[in-house]
């Protein structure tokens, strides 16, 4: 069941000669935690301001549940938005500041503090009621913040970053919880992110925004083997494009003809390889290389390799490339199944 | 150890400062005669404050009167100044710098000027010798501190956090009181306090709008100085300064206030 239908989403700034986010469309089924993910200034978090109503739209409508949103003001829609920083407010207790929208809504004060006392257990801080937002840690005021958004029981819930503005040691328990909460309480969840390893560990779908416009909508796993473009490709993390001409099966390029995997039937005149697919050492089907350049990157070891004329990078484990220097003769493979055909330059 | 010192020395010249000019008049309000060169009074009376609260000096309806007129000043100016003030503090637009001008316009010019000139207009439309009158004529010089601080309030006033009720399910009206409010009351206290007693010390504006029948405590005061009741004046004199006092004493908790919503979020 789709929860939220964007169509032909448009918001151009006066500023600005081109639109910030043009003729964007996305459908979000019910339940599942998709991910926006985009560059800064790729119009992400305007496209959250337009479906939290804080914005409004040029052209197009937003639809939640099969019903038009996009006249109605931010406190109607049911949808919540939890932003970057926890912006808890600061004269409340945190308790009071989770009870918010409740008391906003005029719920019974009976209503309002079981369930805000339910879902401060939820976010581990039971306890911690009473206590005024500077007093909690960055972490425990993100929950807090999760928390206030949750205990309303929302039809769509937006996160804006949740994890960015954690410590690396904070990011995986945030993330843990928040899979968790999404899993118990099967809020339809949008998270916008800039970071595609934010993404790729949260999202069960990634919606790819490259200038305002919708790149590639898809699980992680088929955006990571299987990029529609080079741009979607680039972003996230690919570095190996050869030109050429494919025709039966068979890409021709400079290295000589390369078998494509078998369903490849479309035309296409670029294929990528993801740089840790590549395979360093003896084989079957093995291509002679120089090795031009290693990095040590902290757990992976960048390889630097010229096949013929051709550059290729090869992301592999710090052991096999130890004995590697510039200049030495090295044994490449590049696997049939990781080979992908880019359509366009 | 010796900041305090400095502190206390400067604590006490401050407080002999603004205390001792009121020595004098307190001590005539309690006097029966005082005549030189005795250093105090030889008797002592509750003559003067007596007469200062008796229905026929006039002093208490005066007061009340002054307390309305400049309650009605603060909370209009309130009305004006915060929306004036958020604009200001908040966005930038063609010709802010004009604005702020003709905003502080009314303190630059000589109170003199501005009432002679007010004077002219209010006589034309009726408002001369009327409460209303004089109420408008206190919103001139009060209108520019209370937009100024309030624009300084709203500088550093982080609207996410509005954004963030709205989308919590609060109405724009709940907005304003649950979040905005409690983040700008402490500027908004100072703001009062300021309008509250510049109208409460109102002489010029008073007497050339009011015209002798909008009878403030400053014009009683003077009119008790200027007739030579020493001790009638040095008991409306006490009277006169305690509201002043009373107000900074409530509100002295909010000035130093402090509110995160205010502090300038770091971008990240």
């Amino acid at each position: 069941m789709t929860a939220l239908d964007l169509a032909g989403l448009t918001k151009r700034y006066p500023v600005n000669t081109a639109p910030t986010v043009q003729a964007l469309d996305l459908t979000v089924e019910s339940g599942s935690l998709t991910a926006l993910l985009g560059p800064s200034g790729s119009g992400k978090t305007t496209v959250m301001k337009l479906i939290a109503g804080l914005l409004t739209p040029d052209e197009g409508d937003i639809r939640l549940g099969g019903q038009s949103i996009r006249d109605l003001p931010p406190e109607r829609r049911r949808v919540v938005m939890v932003f970057q920083s926890p912006l808890l407010f600061p004269h409340m207790t945190v308790a009071e500041n989770v009870g918010f929208g409740l008391r906003m809504r005029g719920v019974a004060p009976s209503q309002t503090a079981a369930r805000t006392a339910a879902m401060l257990e939820k976010v581990r801080l039971t306890g911690l009621g009473t206590r005024r937002p500077v007093e909690l840690s960055g972490g425990q005021q993100q929950r807090a913040a999760l928390a206030r958004a949750l205990v309303l029981e929302p039809d769509l819930l937006l996160l804006d970053e949740p994890l960015s503005n954690l410590d690396a040691s904070l990011r995986d328990e945030m993330r843990d919880l928040i899979l968790s909460l999404q899993r118990e309480t099967g809020v339809t969840t949008l998270v916008v992110t800039h970071d595609q390893s934010e993404a790729v560990i949260l999202a069960d779908r990634i919606a790819l925004l490259l200038d305002g416009r919708l790149a590639q909508h898809a699980t992680p796993d088929e955006i990571y083997r299987r990029p529609a473009s080079r741009a979607v490709a680039e972003f996230f993390g690919g570095v190996n494009f050869l030109p050429g001409q494919a025709a039966g099966g068979v890409f021709q390029s400079d290295l000589g003809p390369l078998p494509l995997p078998p369903g490849h039937i479309k035309g296409g005149s670029v294929l990528t390889i993801r740089p840790e697919a590549i395979v360093l050492g003896p084989g079957p089907d093995a291509r002679d290389a120089t090795v031009l350049a290693c990095t040590f990157l902290g757990t992976q070891t960048r390889v630097e390799l010229d096949l013929g004329g051709t550059r290729l990078q090869a992301l592999t484990n710090p052991w096999a490339a130890s004995e590697l220097a510039p200049g030495d003769r090295v044994d490449v493979t590049l696997p049939q199944d990781a080979l992908w055909l880019l359509s366009g330059s | 150890m010796r900041a305090d010192v400095f502190r206390l020395i400067a604590g006490i010249t401050l407080a002999l400062w603004l205390v001792l000019p009121l020595v004098p008049l307190a001590i005539w309000s309690f006097a029966h005669g005082w005549r030189f060169p005795d250093i105090l009074p030889r008797d002592w009376s509750l003559k003067a404050w007596a007469y200062a609260f008796s229905p026929t000096s006039g002093v208490v309806g005066s007061l009340g009167l002054t307390l309305f007129i400049a309650a009605a000043t603060t909370v209009l100016a309130a009305l004006v100044g915060v929306p004036a003030g958020r604009a200001l503090g908040l966005h930038a637009f063609r010709g802010k710098a004009i604005v702020t001008l003709v905003l502080l316009a009314p303190a630059i010019v000589p109170g003199i000027a501005v009432a002679l000139g007010l004077h002219g207009v209010f006589l034309r439309l009726g408002l001369t010798g009327t409460v209303s009158g004089v109420i408008l004529a206190h919103l001139i010089p009060v209108i520019p501190y209370m937009t100024l601080i309030m624009a300084s309030v709203f500088s550093s006033f982080d609207t996410t956090y509005e954004d963030q009720a709205r989308s919590l399910g609060a109405r724009p009206h709940q907005v304003f009181i649950h979040v905005t409010l409690p983040a700008i009351l402490p500027g908004l206290m100072i703001g009062a306090l300021f309008a509250f007693l510049v109208s409460w010390s109102q002489y010029l504006l008073t007497l050339s709008i009011g015209g002798g029948r909008v009878q403030t405590l400053p014009l009683t005061l003077f009119t008790f100085a200027s007739s030579g009741r020493n001790d009638v004046t040095g008991a409306i004199a006490m009277i006169y300064i305690l509201p002043g006092l009373l107000v900074l004493l409530l509100t002295a908790r909010h000035l130093t206030g402090r509110n995160a919503a205010l502090t300038p979020r770091v971008a990240p």
